[in-house]
């Protein structure tokens, strides 16, 4: 049975409710929510991946020269008698990098929860264009897994950093890595076209398919930070896939656009790397910023602070994202006089950054605060965030830059970052929402240990890194010995890695918890969380289509502690005058 | 490792020091007030029987102090970083007839050229060191750096000195160092499977030592003597 | 470019049949079979010898002397100041010239030893200076110095590598499936390390020793062109004709002043224009 109604905005919208294959519905699915699952699934392997050459990595700089436990299996071009090699330490670093930048983070919060998400929180019944959606997800996956046979090429995987700066990465015989490179710009641009396709997917949804009464200022701040970050996507990242075509010609065919030979220039792939590359940053924090709202707002019972500062604040980042690009190259060469100009922009960038932390610290303030396990991660992700936020201050100023550029200051920041803010909203999301997804709880205790486990480990990662920046440790470097002036980075360095070891193993844990769960959690409600946003007034799973009937939005998206209402909550469909005991029932008749 | 930055010997250095520490206490109180504040509001806010959250959409007398106090201290920064920023790397910065030596990285090697006895750089007296740069303490120094394959980055730490090297471009730095010592150049940029071996040594003489070992090298100690 | 190409041809075939496995690699186990099948047996009792002794008349240049003192781990292993191995005369002979056969062979196939060739970096110097090898016959890459050296070839008609050794006793084998004289090699660590290895697609190839003398052994009688390599002197031809059991003659001159053909040899990788003292 395939009706069709007319949509909040006169579009028809089609509802399918047939029973379909297994194949149509969980592997060639055009719903979004199983896209958004298949994309979770996906990206918690890559995130293995990525976790996994991360451990490989420290322990080449813990214990350096040593035989990796079991690295005797790796082939003799990588790692001889477990001896992790340096060419094989780059590609290490370099897929690291790039596995947890494009594989895992960005997937994970917007192939994902995007996916996810949109439609259910704007109340629609399915993304604008389904079956893009699910061409997203496939070109996803095969240019993932392009990239990790990279490995398997002679020569190995990439060496030259996630951030490929040519003509390392352009010229073979400078880094001993053929076909892996050429390998690591096919799978980049097949991906660009998978997230070109999400975007206009996420963007087409929200503008034209908002639930009647779902105005702009009553979206989710989940939604507000998709929308934006599908936007930022849209414009950054078909310059990486153009730059990464201009790159692999280089290396194949003899085009020298990065190449000062025959006029080309070096620098011009560091400024289309950086066009992309800084949008990017604010595309792996705009939708976990989004979900730390979300998360804060219903932990702590209360109206999220400053909406529309928010929302602004968002937007601003947004904005300022395109033109503070040049900040990653103070020390390349470029004019000073564009250092300048860079850095007065990215200053002024750390002002919304500024806002959206002092809103979440307000909108605890005066709240009833639980200590749920996503609440956990959102805070933490709060207390890092700043961290790295403030960390950015250093290197945005330039004279102090000359200095802590390209040491251990910047990977800690990025981790800071990327790590303690991205990754730590993504466990909280991942937390929130499994309920939701799969019908059944996280054990609450089972995820505070997880939570308490991360961000000890995670601090004793990073943290040093700032003090190895400090003493000048450079980054990407096999092995301190060489250099007189890291005589005492050792001992930090072992602890470091020990550290990450034991973050590596409670990331284990968190796999286990995640997929023993799926299996034998407690079953969850529909409003576990006693939440607000409409995705909450579905059955947990919902069905294909998502709604029977379209719901209609009486107000804003975050009304806890209502003082005309009972309850501390009031779904975005739910009006204050007319909530009663009666009304409670119908909304929660899925639960059984 | 001593959460401490090293040794400076440079005189740019006094200043880039300087406002590292400006940024990290700054920066402390703001690390301070939000972690303090998340922990505060953590335990003073807890759920707790009978309590209900307040309920309240914003401030907005709250919320443009703070927007005002980072929007100034950012601005703040961005001016005093840009004046000192200009004072090391503009070009009108850079002191006149100092002592102007070309570095050359290449995979993995510092080659450093410096001028043969007419003192001039660019012709046939030039010459070249490999993986040592010597010059002389109390005077500006002119580098210029140059690469032959893919991008370097001089690193000399005890000056904080840093720039790349980018093949195809001839990029000038400068700096004096306040005292004579022995310090190394490192590779700070990705640059292949030798990254990590590629350093030089420096060697910052006394002003009158340099100029005997300048002599030595360009032969001109033996004129002086036959004269 | 053209090994560009051919990579790039290679990538483009094996994502059209879709995997993601070597097909890059045409490897050497294969050569060795095929040759295996298809090779004929020299009849040691037939067998010819072609030997002789390469000279030099003239000044020999003075060895350039090799400042170490960057990496003490290599200096120290040297008792007498180091010194560039490239042209090195005693007595008016010379050393380290690949002699061949370049012609004469047809289209026979040997087959491909079974022995290594060791390629050996001891005291930041490559022993020996100038190897030759034969297609698919595994070359052995240790690395004796404590240090890290990377191993850059510049072949052009084999694929090239660039792979390194952060420690002593490392080793790393690799084979070259096409005749290719000369392929150049080096450690980008240490500049002056430079060392020349000759692919032959037979196993009739040798390097003259200090004395200047080198021995082809177990030859099928027969006409052949021999050629003398040098890397900085350059090369010549002489056809020597042998019979059964017998053993040919073939010495070489060089001479300071006269010119040879020049080396054909692979630009070092050097992709600035820029060079010193621009701007």
């Amino acid at each position: 049975m395939a009706t069709t109604t007319a949509g909040p905005t006169g579009i028809p919208v089609r509802e399918e409710h047939h029973p379909q294959s297994f194949i149509r519905k969980y592997i060639f699915s055009t719903d979004h929510k199983i896209i958004g699952i298949q994309f979770l699934f996906t990206t918690l392997f890559f995130l293995l991946v990525g976790g996994l050459l991360a451990v490989m990595l420290r322990f080449q700089l813990g214990f350096p020269g040593e035989a990796l436990p079991g690295g005797s299996m790796l082939p003799e071009t990588m790692a001889p008698g477990g001896i992790i090699l340096p060419e094989f330490y780059n590609s290490l670093v370099t897929m690291h990098g790039t596995f947890m930048v494009f594989f895992a983070i960005m997937p994970l919060l917007v192939g994902v929860y995007a996916n996810y998400l949109i439609p259910m929180q704007i109340g629609t019944h399915d993304m604008a264009f389904p079956t893009l959606n699910m061409a997203s997800y496939w070109l996803f996956l095969v240019s993932g897994l392009i990239m990790l046979a990279s490995f398997w090429m002679v020569g190995g995987a990439s060496g030259a950093g996630w951030t490929q700066y040519a003509p390392l990465s352009a010229t073979p015989e400078a880094s001993g890595v053929y076909n892996g490179q050429i390998l690591w710009c096919i799978s980049i641009a097949i991906f660009g076209f998978s997230s070109l396709l999400g975007s206009i997917n996420y963007i087409t949804t929200v503008i034209n398919q908002r639930a009647p009464g779902m105005t702009w200022l009553r979206l989710p701040l989940v939604i507000w930070a998709l929308f934006i970050t599908a936007i930022l996507g849209l414009l950054a990242v078909p310059v990486l896939t153009a730059a990464v075509i201009m790159l692999m010609f280089d290396q194949t065919i003899g085009t020298t656009f990065f190449l000062p030979t025959d006029g080309g220039q070096p620098l011009l792939w560091q400024h289309l790397f950086w066009f992309f590359g800084h949008p990017e940053v604010y595309i792996l924090i705009l939708p976990a910023m989004g979900f730390v709202s979300e998360i804060i707002s219903n932990g702590s019972r209360k109206p999220v602070f400053g909406y529309k500062s928010m929302v602004f604040a968002i937007m601003a980042i947004a904005f300022l994202g395109f033109i503070v690009w040049g900040h990653h190259m103070f020390q390349s060469g470029m004019n000073p006089a564009l250092g300048m100009s860079f850095m007065i922009t990215t200053l002024i960038i750390a002002v919304p950054s500024a806002i959206k932390v002092f809103n979440w610290m307000a909108t605890m303030w005066g709240g009833a605060i639980k200590f749920t396990t996503p609440m956990l991660f959102a805070v933490g992700f709060v207390m890092l965030f700043t961290i790295g936020g403030l960390s950015g201050i250093f290197m945005a100023s330039t004279p102090v830059d000359i200095y802590i550029h390209d040491t251990y200051f910047i990977v800690a920041h990025i981790h800071y970052v990327l790590f303690g803010g991205s990754l730590f909203a993504i466990f909280g999301a991942i937390y929130y929402w499994f309920p939701k997804m799969f019908g059944r709880m996280i054990n609450e205790t089972a995820g505070k240990i997880h939570f308490a486990l991360t961000f000890v480990l995670f601090n004793l990662v990073f943290f040093p890194m700032h003090g190895l920046g400090m003493e000048g440790m450079m980054r990407r470097i096999y092995d301190t010995s060489r250099y007189t002036h890291l005589a005492e980075v050792q001992d930090t360095n072992t602890m470091i890695t020990w550290a990450a070891l034991g973050l590596f193993a409670s990331g284990l844990y968190f796999m286990l918890l995640f997929f023993w769960s799926l299996f034998r959690g407690k079953p969850a409600g529909v409003n576990p969380w006693d939440a607000t946003t409409l995705e909450w007034s579905l059955p947990s799973p919902p069905k294909h289509g998502n709604w029977e009937e379209i719901p209609t939005v009486y107000h804003g998206p975050y009304e806890y502690s209502h003082p005309d209402v009972e309850k501390d909550w009031l779904l975005q469909n739910e009006r204050p005058d007319v909530v009663s005991p009666a009304h409670e029932v119908t909304v929660r008749q899925g639960e059984a | 490792m001593d959460w401490s930055l090293p040794l400076n010997i440079s005189t740019q250095g006094v200043q880039i020091d300087n406002l590292f520490w400006l940024i990290f206490w700054l920066t402390a109180i703001a690390f301070v007030l939000v972690e303090v504040g998340v922990l505060w509001f953590l335990w003073r806010y807890r759920a707790r029987e009978g309590h209900r959250a307040r309920y309240t959409h914003g401030h907005l007398g709250a919320e443009i102090v703070w927007t005002a106090v980072p929007a100034l201290t950012m601005i703040f920064l961005g001016i005093y970083s840009g004046r000192i920023w200009a004072e090391i790397r503009s070009p009108d910065s850079f002191p006149e007839d100092a002592l102007t030596i070309d570095v050359t990285a290449k995979q993995f090697e510092w080659n450093v050229t410096y001028p043969g006895a007419d003192r001039e750089l660019g012709n046939d007296d030039d010459f070249t060191i490999r993986n040592r740069l010597e010059f002389p303490a109390n005077e500006p120094i002119v580098v210029r750096l140059h690469s032959e394959d893919v991008i370097h980055s001089f690193f000399i730490p005890e000056l904080r000195v840093k720039q790349d090297a980018v093949p195809g471009m001839a990029i000038p730095i400068w700096f004096e160092a306040t005292e004579a010592g022995e310090y190394q150049i490192a590779c700070a940029e990705l640059c292949g499977n030798g990254h990590y071996s590629m350093r030089a040594s420096v060697i910052i003489h006394e002003p009158d030592a340099y100029e005997r070992w300048y002599d030595e090298q360009t032969g001109a100690a033996q004129t002086a003597a036959a004269d | 470019m053209s090994n560009r190409k051919s990579t790039w041809l290679a990538l483009v075939a094996m994502l059209a049949i879709g995997c993601g496995g070597d097909a890059g690699d045409d490897g050497a186990d294969a050569t060795d079979e095929q040759q295996a099948d298809a090779a004929p047996v020299v009849d040691p009792a037939v067998a010819a010898t072609i030997s002789g002794t390469v000279t030099f008349t003239g000044t020999a240049p003075e060895p350039t002397p090799i400042d170490m003192s960057e990496e003490p781990v290599c200096a120290d292993k040297h008792s007498e100041p180091p010194t560039s191995p490239s042209v090195k005369v005693s007595d008016g002979n010379l050393a380290n010239v690949f002699v061949f056969v370049s012609e004469g062979l047809g289209d026979m196939s040997f087959p491909t030893s079974s022995d290594a060739v060791v390629l050996d970096q001891n005291g930041c110097l490559y022993h020996p200076h100038v190897l030759g090898i034969q297609t698919g016959q595994e070359l052995t890459i240790r690395n004796s110095d404590d240090v890290l050296h990377n191993i850059n070839t510049r072949s052009t008609d084999n694929r090239p590598f660039n792979i390194s050794q952060p420690q002593a006793g490392m080793e790393s084998t690799r084979s070259f499936n096409t005749a290719e004289v000369m392929i150049p090699v080096g450690c980008d660590v240490h500049g002056w390390m430079s060392a020349f290895i000759g692919v032959t697609g037979h196993p009739y190839h040798a390097v003259t020793a200090d004395d200047g003398s080198f021995t082809i052994e177990g030859l099928p009688p027969g006409e052949y062109v021999i050629e003398a390599w040098h890397e900085t002197l350059g090369a010549q031809t002489m056809s020597v004709t042998v019979g059964e059991a017998e053993t040919g003659a073939a010495d070489f001159t060089y001479d300071e002043n006269a010119a040879y053909d020049p080396v054909p040899m692979t630009e070092p990788l050097i992709v600035s224009h820029d060079g010193h003292g621009a701007g």
